[in-house]
């Protein structure tokens, strides 16, 4: 099965799960922005958690599927086919997804996943150092993509529960655990909102807000650094980082988003807002854990709906 | 030591202060040691200066704090005679100054030297390899003679190509990829330094130990 594409969208990419093992080479995670989308998508199609996807970002692309097959598609509302349920489409048939009206990133499963060569222990697309998906670019109007052959798939009309997707919006409430350097800055980061500026992107998404200043000037020496860590420059305006982030930063640490709340960022595009929140690790953690468990469902619910 | 968590995926265990030899040799033996027998639920062990960060997979760890009381026993058994991998000497060749260098002339105003005794100062340090990060394959060098420390620019530039090598401050390394970059430019290198199609993609890691050889605008042709 192959999916041509017409229209490529703003920057469309393959992505998974992203590398694990490769961070001491610092070779980022990289992988879906919203790896909750990624995740709850493939599993509509019947597909691994962790396949190929394709990731759109504000505006989606026009494709076409040469034989039979189906699609799921998740995480912000680009129209085209509805979404967090799979959609069977015809061979020929032409889909065509336009501006996010909701959320910024868009993720489109095809059953079997997208069959790009595995790098470094993973399919998803690194444009920094062009590795990755297809040929390490984002595509283009005229690529042929290919999806592996499946076995089996599913049947019935029906859609997932919301209540297991994160709580996306526009303004949303992000929680956060402590920095290493929380303690040596004069701030108010979890009273007040930031806006996202147009200077984000797959490395981090760049807010603006009142001043975080640090009280204490000594030089940093540069540290691991994560998805979710929140680093303040000199300039005193908050960035958090992201799925393609480097895997060490030199900027002080003032806290992390937690793992569950990522895709909220994700979903965020310029001139959206957003507001933090303190918890505990222990909270943090226990939230993983429910995730886990509500995907563990899914999967089994699902698999009950494969023939 | 001390074990501080990084959000709620990974922690970090400092073994040391700042860039001491000693806490660098340490972090690079727990590194190898976590490898060697990685702890259930262990993703990823990034040995950076004196510290390692473990990335885990919470569902697969059987809790964070005995995770957490694990890495603590290993780190305390592990002695870094135990060093297993041989740090490597790479001796990278640069073509230093002219296109490929812009910085040079700068550099060595502010150190009050010709830019020859730049090239001969840098091209004669031994530096070791502190982490590996900012980019893929990007080492983070020390070992800079204190003469040609020189503070980063004050506005970075929007490319620098791949194989460049720069100095920011008390450090001096190589970029791998055509990226931004606010370091003095001084040179560079034919060599490539990370390569994803290659099963150890990064030439360098964290421990191994490098010198420069000054070559010339032919030589660095010839390389490619």
């Amino acid at each position: 099965m192959a999916i041509t594409v017409i229209r490529s969208g703003m920057l469309t990419t393959v992505q998974d799960l992203g590398r694990r093992g490769h961070r001491a080479a610092g070779v980022p995670l990289g992988g879906a922005m919203d790896a909750m989308a990624l995740r709850v998508v493939n599993l509509l199609v019947g597909n691994a958690e962790d396949a190929a996807a394709l990731e759109f970002t504000l505006t989606g692309p026009e494709l076409v599927f040469t034989a039979d097959t189906m699609i799921a598609m998740g995480g912000g509302d680009f129209g085209g086919v509805p979404r967090w349920q799979p959609v069977r489409v015809r061979g020929g048939e032409r889909v065509k997804f336009g501006a996010a009206r909701t959320g910024c990133r868009g993720y489109l499963a095809v059953a079997g996943g997208l069959d790009v060569p595995v790098v470094l222990g993973g399919r998803g697309t690194y444009l920094r150092a062009a590795l990755g998906g297809l040929e390490g670019r984002a595509l283009r109007d005229g690529d042929e993509l290919r999806a592996a052959a499946v076995s089996r798939q599913m049947v019935g009309r029906w859609q997932i529960a919301e209540r297991i997707l994160p709580s996306y919006s526009s303004a949303p409430t992000v929680r956060i655990v402590r920095g290493a350097q929380a303690g040596e800055f004069d701030g108010p980061l979890t009273t007040v909102g930031f806006k996202v500026t147009s200077k984000s992107d797959r490395m981090g998404v760049r807010l603006i807000g009142p001043e975080m200043v640090r009280r204490d000037a000594r030089e940093l020496v540069s540290a691991t650094v994560a998805p979710g860590t929140v680093q303040v420059p000199p300039d005193g305006q908050p960035i958090v980082l992201m799925a393609d982030a480097q895997t060490i930063g030199g900027y002080p640490q003032i806290a992390h988003v937690i793992s569950v709340d990522l895709p909220l960022v994700a979903q965020l595009k310029p001139g959206d807002t957003l507001r933090f929140r303190e918890v505990t690790l222990q909270a943090a953690h226990q939230l993983i854990l429910d995730r886990a468990r509500a995907l563990a469902l899914l999967r089994e619910g699902l698999a009950q709906k494969m023939v | 030591m001390r074990l501080t968590p990084l959000g709620d995926s990974a922690v970090v265990v400092a073994l040391g202060s700042g860039l001491d030899e000693t806490g660098l040799r340490r972090a690079r033996a727990l590194a190898e040691a976590l490898e060697r027998d990685r702890p259930a639920g262990v993703v990823d062990v990034v040995p950076a200066f004196a510290s390692v960060t473990v990335f885990y997979e919470l569902a697969q760890v059987g809790g964070y704090e005995r995770l957490c009381r694990e890495i603590e026993t290993r780190a305390e058994r592990v002695e870094t005679a135990d060093l297993r991998r041989e740090a490597k000497v790479m001796e990278i060749p640069v073509c230093y100054g002219g296109e490929g260098g812009p910085d040079l002339a700068d550099v060595a105003a502010q150190a009050g030297l010709s830019s020859e005794e730049v090239v001969v100062l840098h091209a004669g340090g031994d530096y070791l390899v502190q982490a590996i990060g900012f980019a893929p394959g990007f080492a983070y060098l020390g070992g800079l003679p204190a003469k040609i420390h020189t503070p980063r620019r004050p506005t970075p530039r929007t490319i620098v190509p791949a194989g460049t090598v720069g100095i920011g401050g008390a450090q001096t390394g190589v970029y791998p990829l055509m990226t931004p970059g606010g370091w003095n430019l001084i040179g560079r290198t034919p060599l490539r330094l990370f390569d994803a199609g290659s099963q150890e993609p990064a030439l360098l890691r964290a421990g191994d130990r490098v010198t420069f050889r000054a070559i010339n605008v032919e030589e660095f042709a010839a390389w490619r």
